[in-house]
């Protein structure tokens, strides 16, 4: 299991490759890379805060729980902080399994926990701008559906 | 003495990012009202706690939460990662 947080740029397809290379003997690997999205054109940057400490924390605890609930063999997650420009990567998750139901599903838990439960705020900024990105309920609905 | 931390637009409306502060709070709730007591800023910062989420030493917490023994509480916004 690797948890980063990072300031830095990184690269999707690298980091999958890394990860698909060193699980060798797994049958299915999924990934999920979320990219800063310009969907008017006049981004300048979207601005990340992190609660550092409590988000390791909540990643690796999450990590943790999805590896146990869907029999994971290894998960990799990445998630980015400070100042990204429109079009490079935030984050991504990768997880290893047996089988392709159980990677594509630990996949979707971690991304729905990581949206509402690690200490993340997003601020977009336009030009005379800047905007906190409200928590969506939907995202919230997301969660709920893995307890049912 | 409790460390206190703010993020996102709390952060910003409070005007620090951190700060140690003497508590006789039992609960978060309390710890709130003390706060919203001290000044403006945090009166019209924490108004609306249903706007608020709050973390325990680093783990998400309710606001009715005991105290006891916390070292560090942190207040923001509902998270946005992802």
């Amino acid at each position: 299991m690797r948890i980063v947080v990072q300031e830095a740029l990184f690269d999707p397809g690298a980091e999958l490759s890394a990860f698909s290379a060193a699980v060798a003997g797994v049958g299915a690997v999924v990934s999920f890379s979320g990219i800063v999205r310009d969907d008017h054109g006049d981004l300048d940057a979207l601005e990340i805060e992190h609660y550092a400490g409590m988000t390791e924390r909540a990643l690796a605890e999450q990590a943790t729980e999805a590896a146990a609930r869907f029999k994971l063999a290894d998960v990799l997650v990445i998630h980015r902080h400070g100042r990204l420009s429109p079009d490079e990567p935030i984050m991504m998750v990768a997880t290893a399994a047996a089988h392709r139901k159980e990677a594509f599903a630990g996949a979707d838990f971690l991304m729905d926990y990581l949206k509402s439960r690690a200490p993340f705020w997003k601020k977009e900024v336009r030009s005379g701008s800047a905007d906190w990105v409200e928590a969506k309920q939907a995202d919230e609905d997301a969660l709920a559906e893995w307890s049912r | 003495m409790i460390d206190i931390l703010y993020f996102a637009w709390l952060r910003e409306r409070i005007g620090i990012p951190k700060e140690r502060w003497a508590t006789e709070a039992a609960t978060v709730n309390d710890l709130v009202a003390e706060l919203r007591a001290r000044e403006e800023r945090y009166a019209l910062a924490c108004e609306d706690v249903s706007s608020l989420r709050v973390a325990r030493d680093q783990e998400l917490s309710s606001f009715d939460a005991p105290l006891d023994g916390v070292r560090e509480v942190a207040f923001f916004p509902p998270l946005t990662g992802g």
